[in-house]
Protein backbone atom coordinates (compact mmCIF):
# COMPACT_ATOMS: atom_id res chain seq x y z
CA UNK A 1 0.00 0.00 0.00
CA UNK A 2 1.18 3.16 -1.08
CA UNK A 3 -1.04 5.84 -0.15
CA UNK A 4 -4.49 6.05 1.47
CA UNK A 5 -6.74 7.89 -0.63
CA UNK A 6 -10.08 6.74 -0.05
CA UNK A 7 -11.74 3.60 1.56
CA UNK A 8 -13.40 2.29 -1.66
CA UNK A 9 -9.64 1.83 -2.59
CA UNK A 10 -9.00 -0.58 0.71
CA UNK A 11 -9.83 -4.23 0.52
CA UNK A 12 -11.05 -5.36 3.60
CA UNK A 13 -8.08 -7.38 4.59
CA UNK A 14 -6.21 -4.44 4.72
CA UNK A 15 -8.54 -2.26 6.57
CA UNK A 16 -8.63 -4.86 9.52
CA UNK A 17 -5.26 -4.80 9.58
CA UNK A 18 -5.06 -1.54 9.38
CA UNK A 19 -6.60 -2.06 12.77
CA UNK A 20 -5.15 -4.51 14.17
CA UNK A 21 -1.95 -2.84 14.28
CA UNK A 22 -3.57 0.47 15.83
CA UNK A 23 -4.96 -2.15 18.30
CA UNK A 24 -1.34 -3.21 19.00
CA UNK A 25 -0.01 0.61 19.29
CA UNK A 26 -2.58 1.57 21.14
CA UNK A 27 -0.95 -0.83 23.75
CA UNK A 28 1.98 0.65 22.90
CA UNK A 29 1.01 4.27 24.01
CA UNK A 30 -1.08 3.20 27.15
CA UNK A 31 2.66 1.73 28.52
CA UNK A 32 5.43 3.44 29.83
CA UNK A 33 7.11 4.07 25.77
CA UNK A 34 5.00 6.72 24.42
CA UNK A 35 7.94 7.18 21.60
CA UNK A 36 8.77 4.68 18.78
CA UNK A 37 12.45 4.83 17.04
CA UNK A 38 9.93 3.05 13.62
CA UNK A 39 9.95 6.46 11.32
CA UNK A 40 13.04 7.84 12.22
CA UNK A 41 14.50 9.84 9.77
CA UNK A 42 10.84 10.08 7.86
CA UNK A 43 9.77 13.62 7.07
CA UNK A 44 5.82 13.93 6.82
CA UNK A 45 4.36 16.83 5.94
CA UNK A 46 0.78 18.30 6.90
CA UNK A 47 -0.46 20.31 3.65
CA UNK A 48 -3.56 22.03 5.29
CA UNK A 49 -5.28 23.94 2.47
CA UNK A 50 -8.82 24.18 4.92
CA UNK A 51 -9.20 24.32 8.14
CA UNK A 52 -8.89 21.57 11.05
CA UNK A 53 -7.84 20.89 14.51
CA UNK A 54 -7.97 18.09 15.39
CA UNK A 55 -7.16 15.77 12.32
CA UNK A 56 -3.94 17.70 11.82
CA UNK A 57 -2.99 17.54 15.42
CA UNK A 58 -3.56 14.20 15.82
CA UNK A 59 -1.62 13.42 12.31
CA UNK A 60 1.11 15.47 14.15
CA UNK A 61 1.04 13.35 17.16
CA UNK A 62 1.20 10.22 15.44
CA UNK A 63 3.69 11.21 13.09
CA UNK A 64 5.75 12.31 16.56
CA UNK A 65 5.37 9.44 17.92
CA UNK A 66 6.92 7.37 15.63
CA UNK A 67 9.66 9.94 16.09
CA UNK A 68 9.37 11.09 12.16
CA UNK A 69 9.90 14.54 11.17
CA UNK A 70 6.64 16.62 10.98
CA UNK A 71 6.48 20.33 8.94
CA UNK A 72 3.07 21.97 9.04
CA UNK A 73 2.36 23.49 5.59
CA UNK A 74 -0.56 25.49 5.38
CA UNK A 75 -1.31 26.47 1.45
CA UNK A 76 -4.34 28.86 2.51
CA UNK A 77 -4.45 32.38 1.11
CA UNK A 78 -2.97 31.28 -2.29
CA UNK A 79 -4.41 33.12 -4.70
CA UNK A 80 -3.45 30.73 -7.58
CA UNK A 81 -5.99 28.33 -9.23
CA UNK A 82 -6.58 25.10 -7.43
CA UNK A 83 -4.36 23.02 -9.67
CA UNK A 84 -1.49 24.79 -10.52
CA UNK A 85 -1.23 25.84 -6.43
CA UNK A 86 -1.09 21.90 -5.39
CA UNK A 87 1.56 21.59 -8.32
CA UNK A 88 3.84 24.15 -7.01
CA UNK A 89 3.40 23.00 -3.61
CA UNK A 90 3.67 19.30 -4.37
CA UNK A 91 7.05 19.81 -6.07
CA UNK A 92 8.31 21.93 -3.38
CA UNK A 93 7.57 19.37 -1.08
CA UNK A 94 9.21 17.20 -3.36
CA UNK A 95 12.30 19.39 -3.67
CA UNK A 96 12.14 19.11 0.42
CA UNK A 97 12.31 15.38 0.00
CA UNK A 98 9.17 14.69 2.38
CA UNK A 99 8.42 11.06 2.36
CA UNK A 100 4.58 11.38 3.39
CA UNK A 101 2.25 13.85 2.64
CA UNK A 102 -1.26 13.97 4.65
CA UNK A 103 -3.31 16.38 2.33
CA UNK A 104 -6.31 18.29 3.69
CA UNK A 105 -8.08 20.48 0.77
CA UNK A 106 -11.72 21.93 0.14
CA UNK A 107 -11.21 20.51 -3.74
CA UNK A 108 -12.80 16.66 -3.89
CA UNK A 109 -9.95 14.46 -5.48
CA UNK A 110 -7.28 16.66 -4.44
CA UNK A 111 -5.66 13.83 -2.86
CA UNK A 112 -6.01 11.41 -5.72
CA UNK A 113 -4.52 14.77 -7.86
CA UNK A 114 -1.71 14.76 -6.09
CA UNK A 115 -0.87 10.97 -5.48
CA UNK A 116 -1.73 10.27 -9.62
CA UNK A 117 0.42 13.22 -10.80
CA UNK A 118 4.19 12.71 -11.05
CA UNK A 119 4.67 15.67 -9.16
CA UNK A 120 5.69 13.77 -6.16
CA UNK A 121 7.78 10.59 -5.44
CA UNK A 122 6.40 10.39 -1.19
CA UNK A 123 3.28 8.55 -0.06
CA UNK A 124 -0.47 10.29 0.30
CA UNK A 125 -2.55 10.25 2.42
CA UNK A 126 -6.11 11.91 2.52
CA UNK A 127 -7.04 13.98 5.31
CA UNK A 128 -10.16 14.89 4.09
CA UNK A 129 -10.86 16.07 0.21
CA UNK A 130 -14.00 18.28 0.27
CA UNK A 131 -17.02 16.75 0.39
CA UNK A 132 -15.35 13.05 -0.93
CA UNK A 133 -14.08 11.42 1.54
CA UNK A 134 -11.77 11.07 4.89
CA UNK A 135 -10.43 7.74 5.36
CA UNK A 136 -8.85 8.40 8.36
CA UNK A 137 -11.63 9.33 10.28
CA UNK A 138 -13.89 6.25 9.15
CA UNK A 139 -10.94 3.94 10.14
CA UNK A 140 -10.90 5.46 13.48
CA UNK A 141 -14.77 5.46 14.43
CA UNK A 142 -14.36 1.46 13.28
CA UNK A 143 -11.86 0.99 15.70
CA UNK A 144 -13.88 2.86 18.04
CA UNK A 145 -16.97 0.89 17.30
CA UNK A 146 -14.85 -2.30 17.12
CA UNK A 147 -13.50 -2.02 20.82
CA UNK A 148 -16.61 -1.56 22.68
CA UNK A 149 -19.36 -3.22 20.81
CA UNK A 150 -16.62 -6.32 18.75
CA UNK A 151 -16.77 -8.40 21.25
CA UNK A 152 -13.54 -9.84 20.16
CA UNK A 153 -13.89 -10.22 16.78
CA UNK A 154 -11.72 -8.62 13.99
CA UNK A 155 -14.66 -7.16 11.59
CA UNK A 156 -18.04 -5.41 12.80
CA UNK A 157 -20.23 -8.10 11.40
CA UNK A 158 -24.23 -8.17 12.64
CA UNK A 159 -23.92 -4.39 14.50
CA UNK A 160 -26.06 -1.98 13.13
CA UNK A 161 -25.32 1.97 13.17
CA UNK A 162 -26.68 5.10 12.04
CA UNK A 163 -25.33 7.96 10.32
CA UNK A 164 -27.19 10.69 11.58
CA UNK A 165 -27.46 14.85 9.60
CA UNK A 166 -25.76 16.42 7.12
CA UNK A 167 -24.78 13.36 5.32
CA UNK A 168 -24.70 15.58 1.72
CA UNK A 169 -21.95 17.41 2.73
CA UNK A 170 -19.95 15.12 5.32
CA UNK A 171 -16.79 13.17 3.70
CA UNK A 172 -16.76 11.54 7.52
CA UNK A 173 -20.40 10.04 6.34
CA UNK A 174 -19.25 8.69 2.93
CA UNK A 175 -15.32 7.44 4.05
CA UNK A 176 -17.76 5.91 6.97
CA UNK A 177 -20.87 4.09 4.96
CA UNK A 178 -18.23 2.12 2.43
CA UNK A 179 -15.60 1.17 5.43
CA UNK A 180 -18.92 0.05 8.06
CA UNK A 181 -20.31 -1.49 4.83
CA UNK A 182 -16.81 -3.45 4.07
CA UNK A 183 -16.99 -4.38 8.13
CA UNK A 184 -20.29 -6.17 7.70
CA UNK A 185 -22.08 -3.61 9.96
CA UNK A 186 -25.70 -2.85 9.17
CA UNK A 187 -25.58 1.05 7.93
CA UNK A 188 -28.80 3.64 8.40
CA UNK A 189 -28.66 7.03 7.03
CA UNK A 190 -31.11 9.33 8.82
CA UNK A 191 -31.27 12.87 7.40
CA UNK A 192 -33.76 15.25 6.28
CA UNK A 193 -34.34 14.38 2.04
CA UNK A 194 -32.51 17.79 0.91
CA UNK A 195 -29.81 16.76 3.36
CA UNK A 196 -28.92 13.80 1.36
CA UNK A 197 -26.65 13.31 -1.98
CA UNK A 198 -27.72 12.69 -5.24
CA UNK A 199 -27.69 8.98 -5.52
CA UNK A 200 -27.70 7.81 -2.13
CA UNK A 201 -29.56 4.57 -3.52
CA UNK A 202 -26.88 3.42 -4.65
CA UNK A 203 -24.74 3.50 -1.39
CA UNK A 204 -24.26 0.18 0.47
CA UNK A 205 -26.72 1.51 2.96
CA UNK A 206 -30.35 2.11 3.64
CA UNK A 207 -32.24 5.84 4.31
CA UNK A 208 -34.85 7.34 6.82
CA UNK A 209 -36.51 10.33 7.06
CA UNK A 210 -37.62 9.27 10.91
CA UNK A 211 -34.67 9.29 13.56
CA UNK A 212 -37.19 7.96 16.17
CA UNK A 213 -38.17 4.85 14.24
CA UNK A 214 -34.21 4.13 13.80
CA UNK A 215 -32.77 5.04 17.21
CA UNK A 216 -34.11 1.95 19.55
CA UNK A 217 -32.91 -0.68 16.89
CA UNK A 218 -28.83 0.52 16.46
CA UNK A 219 -25.92 0.11 18.24
CA UNK A 220 -24.22 2.89 17.60
CA UNK A 221 -25.33 6.68 16.79
CA UNK A 222 -23.15 8.43 14.79
CA UNK A 223 -24.42 11.95 14.52
CA UNK A 224 -22.64 14.60 11.74
CA UNK A 225 -22.10 18.15 12.17
CA UNK A 226 -24.36 20.18 10.40
CA UNK A 227 -21.88 22.17 8.23
CA UNK A 228 -23.58 25.92 7.76
CA UNK A 229 -20.05 26.72 6.45
CA UNK A 230 -20.32 24.98 3.50
CA UNK A 231 -24.18 25.53 3.42
CA UNK A 232 -25.04 28.10 0.41
CA UNK A 233 -29.21 27.48 0.47
CA UNK A 234 -31.51 26.60 2.54
CA UNK A 235 -31.56 23.10 3.46
CA UNK A 236 -33.92 23.13 6.47
CA UNK A 237 -36.35 25.81 7.37
CA UNK A 238 -34.40 26.86 10.76
CA UNK A 239 -32.32 25.31 13.46
CA UNK A 240 -34.58 24.63 16.03
CA UNK A 241 -36.45 23.02 13.79
CA UNK A 242 -33.45 20.59 12.60
CA UNK A 243 -32.79 20.13 16.08
CA UNK A 244 -36.43 18.73 17.22
CA UNK A 245 -36.45 15.95 14.32
CA UNK A 246 -32.79 15.32 13.80
CA UNK A 247 -31.03 16.27 16.81
CA UNK A 248 -29.80 13.66 19.47
CA UNK A 249 -30.90 14.64 22.94
CA UNK A 250 -31.36 13.16 26.14
CA UNK A 251 -35.30 12.27 25.52
CA UNK A 252 -34.16 10.57 22.34
CA UNK A 253 -31.27 9.36 24.11
CA UNK A 254 -33.29 7.06 26.67
CA UNK A 255 -34.78 5.03 23.22
CA UNK A 256 -31.06 3.72 22.40
CA UNK A 257 -30.62 0.36 22.96
CA UNK A 258 -28.70 -0.59 26.17
CA UNK A 259 -24.94 -0.73 25.73
CA UNK A 260 -25.36 1.52 22.84
CA UNK A 261 -22.70 4.38 21.78
CA UNK A 262 -23.01 8.17 20.69
CA UNK A 263 -20.33 8.88 18.20
CA UNK A 264 -19.55 12.34 16.36
CA UNK A 265 -16.39 13.37 14.46
CA UNK A 266 -16.24 17.22 16.04
CA UNK A 267 -16.16 19.55 15.64
CA UNK A 268 -19.86 19.71 17.67
CA UNK A 269 -22.56 22.36 16.94
CA UNK A 270 -23.55 21.48 20.87
CA UNK A 271 -27.60 22.50 21.09
CA UNK A 272 -27.85 22.02 16.92
CA UNK A 273 -27.38 18.49 15.73
CA UNK A 274 -26.28 16.98 19.41
CA UNK A 275 -27.42 18.53 23.22
CA UNK A 276 -24.78 19.09 25.55
CA UNK A 277 -26.09 16.38 27.78
CA UNK A 278 -25.76 13.53 25.17
CA UNK A 279 -22.40 14.96 24.49
CA UNK A 280 -21.04 14.57 27.99
CA UNK A 281 -22.71 11.05 28.57
CA UNK A 282 -21.82 7.83 29.80
CA UNK A 283 -22.69 6.80 26.22
CA UNK A 284 -21.09 9.37 24.41
CA UNK A 285 -17.60 7.70 22.86
CA UNK A 286 -16.23 11.17 21.33
CA UNK A 287 -13.17 11.63 23.34
CA UNK A 288 -12.28 8.53 22.83
CA UNK A 289 -12.70 8.66 19.33
CA UNK A 290 -9.42 11.91 19.81
CA UNK A 291 -7.37 9.28 21.55
CA UNK A 292 -8.45 6.43 19.01
CA UNK A 293 -7.68 8.93 16.42
CA UNK A 294 -3.72 8.98 17.18
CA UNK A 295 -3.54 5.16 17.01
CA UNK A 296 -5.19 4.66 13.70
CA UNK A 297 -3.09 7.19 12.10
CA UNK A 298 -0.04 5.48 13.51
CA UNK A 299 -0.99 2.47 12.08
CA UNK A 300 -1.91 4.49 9.10
CA UNK A 301 1.63 6.12 8.78
CA UNK A 302 3.56 2.75 9.93
CA UNK A 303 1.61 0.66 7.05
CA UNK A 304 2.60 3.49 4.29
CA UNK A 305 5.75 4.27 5.20
CA UNK A 306 7.59 1.03 6.13
CA UNK A 307 8.28 -1.49 3.58
CA UNK A 308 9.82 -1.30 -0.26
CA UNK A 309 8.98 -3.53 -2.78
CA UNK A 310 10.41 -7.09 -1.10
CA UNK A 311 7.90 -9.22 0.68
CA UNK A 312 10.43 -11.45 2.16
CA UNK A 313 10.06 -13.14 5.45
CA UNK A 314 13.23 -14.00 7.25
CA UNK A 315 14.53 -15.42 10.79
CA UNK B 1 15.51 -30.83 3.48
CA UNK B 2 17.36 -32.61 7.04
CA UNK B 3 15.88 -33.05 10.38
CA UNK B 4 18.29 -31.42 12.70
CA UNK B 5 16.64 -31.86 16.26
CA UNK B 6 13.82 -33.56 16.66
CA UNK B 7 10.91 -33.71 19.07
CA UNK B 8 12.51 -35.06 21.55
CA UNK B 9 16.12 -33.39 20.98
CA UNK B 10 14.28 -29.97 21.17
CA UNK B 11 12.61 -30.90 24.95
CA UNK B 12 15.88 -32.25 25.99
CA UNK B 13 17.64 -29.26 24.75
CA UNK B 14 15.03 -27.15 26.30
CA UNK B 15 15.56 -28.72 29.47
CA UNK B 16 19.29 -28.51 29.60
CA UNK B 17 18.72 -24.69 28.82
CA UNK B 18 16.37 -24.37 31.72
CA UNK B 19 18.97 -25.88 34.12
CA UNK B 20 21.81 -23.50 32.32
CA UNK B 21 19.83 -20.14 33.06
CA UNK B 22 19.27 -21.25 36.44
CA UNK B 23 22.52 -22.46 37.29
CA UNK B 24 23.82 -19.17 36.11
CA UNK B 25 21.57 -17.13 37.80
CA UNK B 26 21.54 -18.89 41.47
CA UNK B 27 18.08 -19.98 40.75
CA UNK B 28 14.75 -18.37 39.44
CA UNK B 29 14.05 -15.10 42.41
CA UNK B 30 15.33 -12.94 39.77
CA UNK B 31 14.83 -13.55 36.36
CA UNK B 32 12.09 -12.92 33.41
CA UNK B 33 11.95 -14.26 30.70
CA UNK B 34 10.75 -12.20 27.58
CA UNK B 35 9.98 -13.96 24.09
CA UNK B 36 10.75 -12.88 20.71
CA UNK B 37 7.24 -13.49 19.02
CA UNK B 38 5.87 -15.73 17.17
CA UNK B 39 8.11 -18.73 18.29
CA UNK B 40 10.54 -17.01 20.78
CA UNK B 41 7.25 -16.82 22.83
CA UNK B 42 6.50 -20.22 23.01
CA UNK B 43 9.94 -21.58 24.00
CA UNK B 44 9.85 -18.55 26.53
CA UNK B 45 6.54 -20.35 28.15
CA UNK B 46 8.09 -23.92 27.67
CA UNK B 47 11.36 -22.98 29.52
CA UNK B 48 8.98 -20.78 32.21
CA UNK B 49 6.86 -24.33 32.68
CA UNK B 50 10.15 -26.18 32.86
CA UNK B 51 11.82 -24.09 35.22
CA UNK B 52 8.62 -23.73 37.56
CA UNK B 53 8.95 -27.52 37.67
CA UNK B 54 12.21 -27.77 38.74
CA UNK B 55 11.94 -25.32 41.41
CA UNK B 56 8.44 -25.64 42.67
CA UNK B 57 7.63 -21.82 41.99
CA UNK B 58 5.21 -20.67 39.46
CA UNK B 59 7.68 -18.59 36.54
CA UNK B 60 5.73 -16.39 34.37
CA UNK B 61 7.26 -15.13 30.90
CA UNK B 62 6.38 -12.92 28.18
CA UNK B 63 6.81 -11.47 24.57
CA UNK B 64 8.62 -8.43 24.01
CA UNK B 65 8.03 -7.38 20.06
CA UNK B 66 10.79 -5.77 17.81
CA UNK B 67 8.78 -4.92 14.83
CA UNK B 68 8.80 -1.23 15.62
CA UNK B 69 12.21 -1.17 16.05
CA UNK B 70 13.71 -2.93 13.25
CA UNK B 71 16.57 -1.41 11.10
CA UNK B 72 15.16 -2.50 8.17
CA UNK B 73 11.99 -1.23 7.90
CA UNK B 74 12.49 0.71 4.93
CA UNK B 75 13.35 -2.26 3.06
CA UNK B 76 10.93 -4.90 3.93
CA UNK B 77 6.90 -4.85 3.54
CA UNK B 78 5.40 -3.88 7.09
CA UNK B 79 4.97 -6.69 9.28
CA UNK B 80 2.31 -7.35 11.41
CA UNK B 81 2.80 -5.68 15.37
CA UNK B 82 2.70 -8.31 17.99
CA UNK B 83 1.74 -8.15 21.15
CA UNK B 84 4.14 -7.01 23.92
CA UNK B 85 3.37 -8.12 27.54
CA UNK B 86 5.66 -7.56 30.65
CA UNK B 87 5.53 -9.99 33.55
CA UNK B 88 3.63 -7.61 36.28
CA UNK B 89 7.36 -8.38 37.93
CA UNK B 90 8.41 -5.77 35.59
CA UNK B 91 12.02 -5.78 34.17
CA UNK B 92 14.04 -3.20 36.50
CA UNK B 93 16.78 -4.12 37.91
CA UNK B 94 15.57 -7.85 36.54
CA UNK B 95 17.52 -11.29 34.75
CA UNK B 96 16.06 -11.09 31.68
CA UNK B 97 16.40 -13.93 29.29
CA UNK B 98 15.68 -13.17 25.85
CA UNK B 99 14.58 -16.60 24.16
CA UNK B 100 14.69 -16.46 20.28
CA UNK B 101 13.87 -19.27 17.99
CA UNK B 102 16.84 -18.93 15.67
CA UNK B 103 20.08 -16.79 16.16
CA UNK B 104 21.11 -15.78 12.75
CA UNK B 105 22.20 -11.94 11.68
CA UNK B 106 22.03 -10.76 15.23
CA UNK B 107 19.94 -7.47 14.66
CA UNK B 108 16.69 -9.42 15.51
CA UNK B 109 18.24 -9.09 19.00
CA UNK B 110 19.76 -5.37 18.15
CA UNK B 111 16.03 -4.67 17.89
CA UNK B 112 15.05 -6.35 20.92
CA UNK B 113 17.90 -4.90 23.18
CA UNK B 114 16.53 -1.59 21.92
CA UNK B 115 12.73 -2.09 22.37
CA UNK B 116 13.57 -3.64 25.79
CA UNK B 117 15.58 -0.47 27.06
CA UNK B 118 12.45 1.42 26.64
CA UNK B 119 10.50 -0.49 29.31
CA UNK B 120 13.41 -0.39 32.09
CA UNK B 121 16.62 -0.87 32.73
CA UNK B 122 17.39 -4.92 34.01
CA UNK B 123 20.43 -5.52 35.08
CA UNK B 124 21.50 -8.29 33.33
CA UNK B 125 20.46 -9.14 29.82
CA UNK B 126 21.12 -12.95 28.48
CA UNK B 127 19.83 -14.78 25.58
CA UNK B 128 18.62 -18.27 25.23
CA UNK B 129 18.27 -19.39 21.23
CA UNK B 130 17.14 -22.93 20.43
CA UNK B 131 19.20 -22.83 16.97
CA UNK B 132 22.40 -20.76 16.72
CA UNK B 133 23.23 -20.96 13.01
CA UNK B 134 25.78 -18.38 12.52
CA UNK B 135 26.43 -15.65 10.15
CA UNK B 136 26.67 -13.34 12.69
CA UNK B 137 26.83 -9.48 11.51
CA UNK B 138 26.59 -7.85 14.51
CA UNK B 139 28.74 -8.76 18.15
CA UNK B 140 26.30 -10.66 19.61
CA UNK B 141 26.11 -13.95 21.09
CA UNK B 142 24.00 -16.19 22.91
CA UNK B 143 24.29 -17.42 26.46
CA UNK B 144 22.22 -20.53 26.33
CA UNK B 145 22.18 -22.62 22.47
CA UNK B 146 19.89 -25.40 22.23
CA UNK B 147 22.37 -26.54 19.17
CA UNK B 148 24.66 -25.06 17.08
CA UNK B 149 23.83 -25.44 13.44
CA UNK B 150 26.64 -24.90 10.58
CA UNK B 151 24.83 -23.66 7.87
CA UNK B 152 25.49 -21.84 4.62
CA UNK B 153 23.98 -18.32 4.16
CA UNK B 154 21.74 -19.75 1.05
CA UNK B 155 20.29 -22.16 3.27
CA UNK B 156 17.22 -21.56 5.77
CA UNK B 157 16.62 -23.03 9.23
CA UNK B 158 13.08 -23.94 9.71
CA UNK B 159 11.76 -24.02 13.25
CA UNK B 160 7.96 -25.97 13.95
CA UNK B 161 6.69 -26.00 17.13
CA UNK B 162 3.95 -28.27 18.52
CA UNK B 163 1.86 -24.97 19.30
CA UNK B 164 1.53 -23.31 16.11
CA UNK B 165 2.92 -25.75 13.36
CA UNK B 166 1.34 -29.25 14.74
CA UNK B 167 4.45 -30.48 15.65
CA UNK B 168 8.41 -29.99 17.12
CA UNK B 169 11.08 -29.96 14.71
CA UNK B 170 14.17 -28.36 13.62
CA UNK B 171 15.25 -28.86 9.75
CA UNK B 172 17.85 -27.09 7.52
CA UNK B 173 16.74 -26.77 4.12
CA UNK B 174 18.36 -25.83 1.01
CA UNK B 175 22.39 -27.24 0.14
CA UNK B 176 25.36 -25.74 1.83
CA UNK B 177 26.96 -24.55 -1.14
Amino acid sequence: MRHLLSIADLSKIEAISILDTANELARVSDGAVKKLPTLRGRTIVNLFAEDSTRTRISFEAAAKRLSADVINFSAKGSSVSKGESLKDTAMTLQAMGADAVVIRHSASGAAQRLADSQWMSGSVVNAGDGTHEHPSQALLDAFTIRKHLGLGKSDLEGLSVAIVGDVLHSRVARSNVLLLAKLGAKVTLVAPPTLLPVGVESWPASVSYDFDSVIPFVDVVMMLRVQQERMTEMYFPNAREYSRYFGLNSDRMKSMKPGAIVMHPGPMNRGLEISAEVADSSRSVITEQVTNGVSVRMAILYVLLTGGSLEAGGN
Amino acid sequence: MSVALSAPDIKRALTRISHEILEKNQGASSIVLLGIPTRGAHLAQRIASIISEIEGVEISSGTLDITLFRDDLRLRAPKAIMPTTIPPSGVENRDVILVDDVLFSGRTIRSALDALGEIGRPRTVQLAALVDRGHRELPIKADFVGKNLPTSKSQSVRVLLSEIDGRDEVSIEGEAN
